[in-house]
């Protein structure tokens, strides 16, 4: 599974002066599609935070965070703060998914779809996994059932790879399971 | 009209699309509405969308997300491998698989046995006419 967005641990600091030896170390933990985007997103929160940019301070590490497990099933729940067409706003949501960076572009495809709201105006508060008892939301509650069963009810038969896919066929489908 | 095979915890699936086709897995949770999490004797549990997936009718019995041994083991005990290659849908792929690696000698001794299991055939269909006429 490949996802889109990574997850990066980054760490910096502003330069060195006469007057401040040791400056405080600032880390972060961030989504990016890759390390140049992650640096690029640290410094534009730490310009909002502190009085550093990027042209005086320094980068002192870049790792990627990765699952630790990523066959386990989690109940993730992301805060986020996203700019609208009238103002901002804060929102809490929930997913379940492997692993956090699956439910990160989860939720980016989701503001997207629901919210018209593009990838740059999302920014991440927090995330949390979430014990299936706190959970709020009840999409992600109604699979918290160990005896879950359901039937799949639309069935689409298709070719087994794209090269055999044709625009044609000889008959209707039958969509019944 | 009711349904028949539901997704549930145990349920053995085959691939229909994507890396692992053909191969059987069984649910072994489900994330969310479209994706379960999927498992086999030979793959890393993963999660896997129910497009890629067409339910059969065998069912283990397991609790949710097992490990592997035990996962093996019921396997063994519902004696998946022996259900599915008896039941017709697994015979055909069974049927399919060996067409579909067939060299030239193979498919020149199918041509003959055919010829012969035919003419068998019309033997005996003459000596039915004969009877009857």
């Amino acid at each position: 599974m490949s996802y889109k967005f990574h997850q990066f641990q980054v760490v910096g600091r502003a330069l060195p002066t006469e007057s401040d030896e040791h400056p405080k170390i600032y880390r972060m933990k961030l989504w990016a599609t890759n390390e140049v985007r992650a640096k690029s997103k640290f410094w534009y929160y730490l310009r909002k935070l502190k009085k550093v940019k990027k042209s005086n301070g320094q980068m002192l590490a870049i790792n990627e965070i990765f699952e630790k497990n990523p066959t386990t099933i989690k109940n993730y729940g992301i805060w986020l703060r996203y700019q609208s067409r009238t103002g901002y706003h804060n929102m809490y949501k929930e997913y379940r998914d492997t692993t956090l960076n699956g439910s990160i572009e989860q939720m980016y495809t989701e503001m997207a779809s629901r919210h018209r709201v593009r990838h740059h105006c999302i920014q991440v508060i927090k995330t949390a996994t979430i014990p299936a008892k706190l959970c709020k939301r009840e999409s992600t509650k109604q699979f918290h059932n160990s005896k879950i069963k359901f039937p799949l009810v639309f069935k689409k038969v298709r070719p087994p790879t794209r090269k055999l896919k044709t625009t044609y066929k000889a008959s209707r489908p039958n969509l019944f399971v | 009209m009711p349904f028949k095979r539901y997704v549930e915890v145990g349920r053995v699936a085959l691939v229909n699309y994507g890396k692992d086709y053909g191969k059987l897995v069984v649910i072994v949770d489900v994330i969310d509405q479209n994706r379960a999490l999927v498992d086999a004797p030979d793959m890393v549990r993963g999660q896997m969308n129910f497009k890629r997936l067409t339910l059969t009718d065998i069912k283990i019995e397991i609790k949710r997300v097992p490990n592997k041994k035990t996962l093996i083991a019921a396997l063994e005990a519902g004696d998946v491998k022996n259900k599915w290659e008896n039941s017709s849908w697994g015979r055909k792929l069974i049927v399919q698989k060996k067409r579909a690696s067939l060299n030239d000698f193979d498919r020149f001794k199918i041509m003959l046995a055919k010829i012969k299991k035919a003419g068998v055939v019309r033997q005996e269909l003459a000596k039915l006419k004969k009877e009857t006429a």
